[in-house]
């Protein structure tokens, strides 16, 4: 086997015991990783030597480690999910860092998404918006056939585009006002683009809206900083039609 | 103990029916009185949470992870399987019945699998309704595809994220079901101990994973919709927080394990590229309706693929499965895969992997054909490899994925602890030895939205439930039980991470348990999971303490417990002395390398009782009937 050169890194991590603790950089050293080792496998290889010498290991999230649970997040030398478009962290090799680079490693930071332990954060925030109206009213049982509705093929694309969305929040920790809009339009334009979601079309983009102001997420003034760094590539074409379907339903609907 | 599947009686066509109608059911005003426990949010988890909040059951829903939309189901790729026909290619319910049985090489009950067949149907219609963005036709119809080992296309799919996109539709159905305060959601819980009243469950101790609290939830049943084991391998392709603790604090407690020994290797993986790595990334079998897998004809062939002739490539699985070509069921796949680098024609840096080329398929439908059908897949394992397979073949190898075995549950999915039910990958029920492509999903939400409402209604009505509260001494003894566990390993302080034992388990049951396994090893595997265990409880350093957020000390214990189901995954491999599906024993093979079954000896499910810590597991059969299809020797050839 061909071994691929190792390399050395100085990481500078954000630790914080718990919300109550104001939080500090700390200095770590990252040696012999391998370039195609991923972010979070040389954060693991560090926590490793932590618990050796007996040192607290950094706290992270990370789950599926292929990009699809939203889990994993940090805000890597200054944007979120690190360098490289469409990567989550998990999926982040370290082949992007230059061998003896400085890696900066922050949690997501927004009101809205309470610290917990280092880089870990409470984004519980997204599912609450998503239980306020992200969703379509059926119960088991009741559905018709699937064929009932017919559904041209780019509409479903398109719904398809938008669902993609892993709710990591990496769009809020990249908004300079953290805004959710970008998550919320996801689903509140999936949603309105299939036959499925049209009866409750309107209410759900109103509560949906309200929930993500009552989180205490700020609001969208289309910086685009969120599209830029969505592991999913969500785009901002979304938030526009959720403006409409804000219209829609303030000005044109019942509710 | 008698094992009692509680399978109706009666043509396989009518036993659900039979069964849904002689249930007993609960009376809508009851429904309210009554707190339902449910354990992991996947597929099963999350849809029996919403259906049962639907009928007006009070709910309680735990996870470990910070949002319920984060469980692996997440991560099925290629699709859900259905019996809709809508291609008119000849598909029904008897023949998705009929392949499934076969697939799971006549180890699983006719019965289990009839209804699942028959129930899939509503889940296609049930996930459309819910505005679940299924692929479709031009004409605005779904769209089906064929998929690992089936001759139809009944298999349903969202672009290479099925998995994602119907559990956000089950999480969307909870989350609604949340905002009308018929469910609690308990993020980052990880439950450590199942509470066994008067012989039945009512409640659950877990330990806050934020505060490191110890808390106890009372209720009149409990679900397990807990996923698989797959991480006892230590790599695999299931998530890092994925575990067995759940289902095996349940086992300890006298819920029996059935078939543990049946894991599936799954074909199309992304190869390991070091020692460093922390999972194996599963790429979806759909890659292989388009994609062509073969390896050099001569051994040791380091030319890189593009120089490598049509005459000097071998394309193996089309070659000795010409009806099924390169959509042979995952086992055989992975099979073949691994005797091709046993003979020294694996390909890569490592020689650890074989081609799946794309270069065909990019011919004869054009690049924008292949990136619609597979774009995600093909951007995952560009990142993950740094190559790009619109230029270069892929290179694949098998990597373990999903867990045919789990808690024995009866026709109602209950355990043999009453109250405690087990559903999806969790429960033993309806793979047999090998679980086919988009049946995984198929299962999970079957159990959850169409066969759950209904069995825990006949368990509920009748039953006799007195009220319980947390005080009772059975929860203190478990939060005690939970407590002291967590002070033990973190008492320890030795000199070696959970991660290093994990890994070291890992090495044992991959070469000793994994895709091929034969006596020598497995006693080998018997003597040393025992002795790594040992040093675990002497030699394991977790760090900080027990009422905090400590990562280390949760995979601590998730460690502890591989390292008792793996001693009993081996044992259950040395036991049964055929091969059958996912489990190939090299001494029981056919001349052309083939599973050999002993359907005399072996044609049971094998259920294990734990007897105590220090005592060997008892070993009870529940024997299987074939009624409708008739055992035969699975060939694909």
């Amino acid at each position: 086997m061909t071994e691929k050169a190792k390399r050395n890194y100085t990481l500078k991590v954000w630790r914080q015991k718990d919300a109550h603790d104001a939080g500090r950089m700390a200095e770590y050293r990252a040696e012999g990783i391998s370039p195609d080792a991923s972010f979070l496998e040389m954060l693991d290889i560090v926590n490793e030597q932590l618990v050796r010498k007996g040192e607290d290991p950094i706290a992270f999230d990370s789950d599926c480690r292929e990009g699809i649970c939203g889990m994993c997040s940090c805000v890597i030398d200054g944007r979120a999910h690190g360098p490289g478009a469409a990567t989550a962290t998990c999926q982040l090799h370290m082949r992007a860092f230059e061998d003896g680079a400085t890696i900066v490693v922050e949690p997501f930071r927004a009101r809205a998404f309470p610290p917990v332990k280092d880089l870990v954060v409470d984004r519980s925030a997204f599912d609450r918006i998503i239980a306020s109206g992200g969703f379509v009213s059926v119960n088991v049982g009741s559905a018709p056939d699937g064929n009932t509705h017919l559904v041209p093929h780019p509409v479903a694309e398109k719904a398809m585009d938008a669902a993609a969305c892993i709710g990591c929040g990496a769009c809020v920790a990249a908004c300079p006002n953290a805004s959710a809009m970008l998550f919320v339009a996801a689903k509140i334009s999936q949603l309105s683009l299939l036959p499925q979601g049209q009866p409750e079309r309107a209410a759900r983009a109103l509560n949906m809206l309200k929930r993500m102001e009552d989180e205490d997420f700020g609001n969208c003034s289309n910086h685009g900083e969120c599209e830029a760094v969505c592991p999913k590539e969500i785009k901002l074409s979304n938030i526009a039609r959720t403006n409409r379907e804000f219209i829609r339903a303030s000005v044109c609907s019942d509710e | 103990m008698k094992l009692d599947s509680k399978i109706p009686s009666g043509p396989v066509q009518q036993k659900w029916d039979k069964h849904r109608f002689e249930t007993k059911l609960v009376n809508p005003a009851n429904k309210r009185k009554y707190e339902i426990l449910v354990v992991g949010t996947g597929l099963a988890g999350s849809s029996a949470a919403a259906a049962l909040a639907e009928l007006g059951y009070h709910v309680k829903v735990f996870c470990i992870q910070d949002s319920p939309r984060r469980a692996h189901s997440i991560a099925a790729q290629g699709g859900i399987n259905a019996a809709k026909n809508y291609p008119n290619d000849g598909d029904s319910i008897y023949r998705l019945f009929y392949d499934t049985v076969k697939g799971g090489d006549f180890r699983a009950r006719e019965a289990n699998v009839y209804r699942l067949a028959q129930v899939a149907n509503n889940i296609i219609d049930q996930c459309v309704a819910q505005g679940v963005p299924f692929a479709r036709e031009y004409g605005g119809t779904l769209a089906n595809r064929s998929f690992g080992g089936a001759q139809v296309s009944r298999t349903f799919y969202a672009r290479g994220q099925t998995g994602q996109q119907l559990l956000l539709g089950a999480y969307s159905s909870l989350m609604r079901q949340v905002g009308k305060g018929s469910v609690k959601m308990f993020p980052r819980r990880e439950m450590l101990e199942l509470v066994v009243v008067d012989g039945a469950a009512r409640g659950i101790v877990c330990r806050n994973l934020v505060t490191g609290d110890v808390e106890s939830y009372s209720g009149h049943a409990v679900l397990l919709c807990t996923g698989g084991y797959g991480q006892v391998f230590y790599l695999s392709t299931n998530a890092i927080a994925s575990n067995c603790s759940a289902a095996w604090r349940a086992h300890k407690h006298g819920a029996l394990f059935a078939n543990p020994c049946y894991t599936q290797i799954h074909p199309t993986c992304i190869p390991v590229s070091g020692d460093y790595q922390s999972k194996l990334t599963l790429m979806s079998e759909s890659l292989r309706n388009d994609g062509r897998v073969w390896v050099p004809k001569k051994k040791g062939d380091s030319r890189s693929p593009d120089t490598i002739p049509e005459e000097e490539r071998d394309y193996f699985l089309e070659r000795k499965y010409p009806s099924f070509g390169n959509l042979v069921p995952r086992d055989v796949a992975s099979r073949n895969a691994k005797q091709m680098i046993d003979e020294g024609r694996g390909v890569g840096d490592t020689g650890l992997s074989v081609y799946l080329d794309f270069g065909d398929a990019i011919k004869r439908l054009g690049e924008s054909v292949v990136r619609e059908k597979y774009g995600n897949l093909f951007d995952m394992y560009h990142h993950i490899t740094d190559e790009n397979p619109y230029k270069v073949p892929m290179r694949i190898y098998p990597a373990v994925h999903y867990t045919m075995g789990g808690l024995w549950v009866d026709y109602n999915l209950m355990t043999t602890i009453p109250g405690l039910f087990c559903l999806g990958e969790a429960n033993f029920s309806d793979h047999g030895a090998n679980r086919l492509g988009a049946s995984a999903l198929m299962q999970g939400l079957a159990d959850g939205y169409f066969i759950i409402p209904y069995t825990l209604g006949g368990y509920l009505a009748s039953s006799k439930l007195p009220k319980i509260d947390l005080g009772h001494a059975q929860f203190k003894a478990m939060e005690t039980a939970v407590a002291k566990r967590a002070q033990e390993l973190l008492s320890i302080k030795g000199k070696r991470t959970p991660g290093d034992f994990h890994r070291a388990l890992g090495h044992i049951m991959w070469d000793k348990v994994g895709m091929a396994r034969n006596k020598k090893g497995l006693e080998e595997a018997l003597r040393e999971i025992p002795k790594l265990r040992e040093e675990f409880w002497k030699d394991v350093n977790v760090t900080g303490a027990g009422r905090e957020l400590n990562q280390t000390l949760e995979r601590a214990g998730r460690v502890a417990d591989f390292l008792e189901l793996g001693e009993l995954m081996a044992r259950d491999a040395l036991h049964r002395e055929e091969s059958c599906g996912g489990h190939l024993r090299e001494e029981h093979q056919t001349p052309d390398g083939e599973a050999k079954r002993d359907d005399a000896n072996f044609a049971y499910v094998a259920a294990w009782e734990h007897k105590g810590d220090d005592a060997a597991h008892a070993l009870h059969k529940e024997p299987l009937a074939f009624e409708e299809v008739h055992l035969t020797q699975r060939s694909y050839a």
